[in-house]
């Protein structure tokens, strides 16, 4: 019963704060709704049992996207700025597309028969995500840092201030 | 022992929350956080089958996608600055310059 309630309870943080970021107009709402939705679903990652990717959760996107994202807010629109241009536009397609998208999931969610897991006691999973980095993931493991070292740079490169003589 | 299928539709309900998100907001940092929402709930649909299978991979395969999103989220708000500080606006309708 505990862990039901948990994650209801983590659910509903999840999508309530998913929707004000989607549908708030006002962005800097946005950007502070979308922590309680990271927070959320770093919740259910620990009813989940993934220790390693809850810490990862909270440090590399609420630590590190949440905060570039803000900058990004307070950077482009200026805090005293009251008008700040977030209008909806093609609501009705745009409802059609998710209710279809969201409809499929549904339907393959509800009619797959899922076969029970068996109940295991939550064990610390780093020793065998560390262990899958060493093994057959090495190769996808080098590749993430090259392409996060190229993502740095191309960053920097794209957002600094122009210099003309 | 909470069933797979709650999950999966907290995943579900997220990622459609995140296609409106893109679909009917203007405001390209909006439409970054809400992809940002669609990689969050892939990520959980991901932790979820792959406890449900009592395999690590899909741990694994959320550590990369996190990655990704870390790229995407550094390059592509260094590309809205960019832009603004160029055409002085974030809204993706007005950013028409290479449309003919």
């Amino acid at each position: 019963m505990g862990p039901l309630i948990t994650f209801y309870a983590l659910a509903l943080l999840a999508i309530v704060s998913a929707a004000i970021t989607a549908f708030s107009r006002n962005i800097v709402h946005s950007a502070f709704a979308l922590f309680g939705a990271l927070a959320g679903v770093a919740g259910i990652y620990v009813l989940l049992g993934a220790d390693f990717l809850f810490i990862i959760q909270i440090f590399i996107y609420i630590g590190g996207i949440l905060v570039v994202t803000i900058f990004a807010v307070m950077l482009t629109q200026g805090i005293a700025d009251v008008n700040v241009s977030n209008r909806a536009v093609g609501v009705l397609p745009a409802l059609v597309t998710a209710g279809v998208a969201g409809g499929v999931m549904f339907y393959a969610i509800i009619h797959s028969s899922w076969y029970h897991a068996r109940p295991g006691s939550a064990t610390p999973t780093t020793y065998w995500i560390g262990d899958a980095f060493l093994g057959p993931y090495v190769l996808p493991f080098e590749v993430a840092s090259l392409v996060l070292l190229a993502a740095l740079i191309g960053a920097i490169v794209i957002s600094r201030q122009e210099v003309r003589e | 022992m909470t069933p797979i299928s709650y999950f999966l539709v907290l995943s579900a309900l997220l990622f459609a929350i995140g296609v409106l998100g893109v679909l009917i907001r203007r405001n390209v940092i909006v439409m970054l956080m809400s992809i940002e929402l669609m990689l969050n709930a892939v990520n959980l649909a991901f932790i979820a089958l792959g406890r449900q299978v009592g395999s690590i991979d899909g741990q694994v395969i959320v550590f990369f996608v996190i990655t990704v999103a870390a790229a995407e989220a550094a390059v592509g708000l260094g590309i809205v600055i960019a832009v603004f500080r160029n055409r002085a606006t974030v809204n993706a309708d007005e950013l028409n310059l290479l449309r003919w």
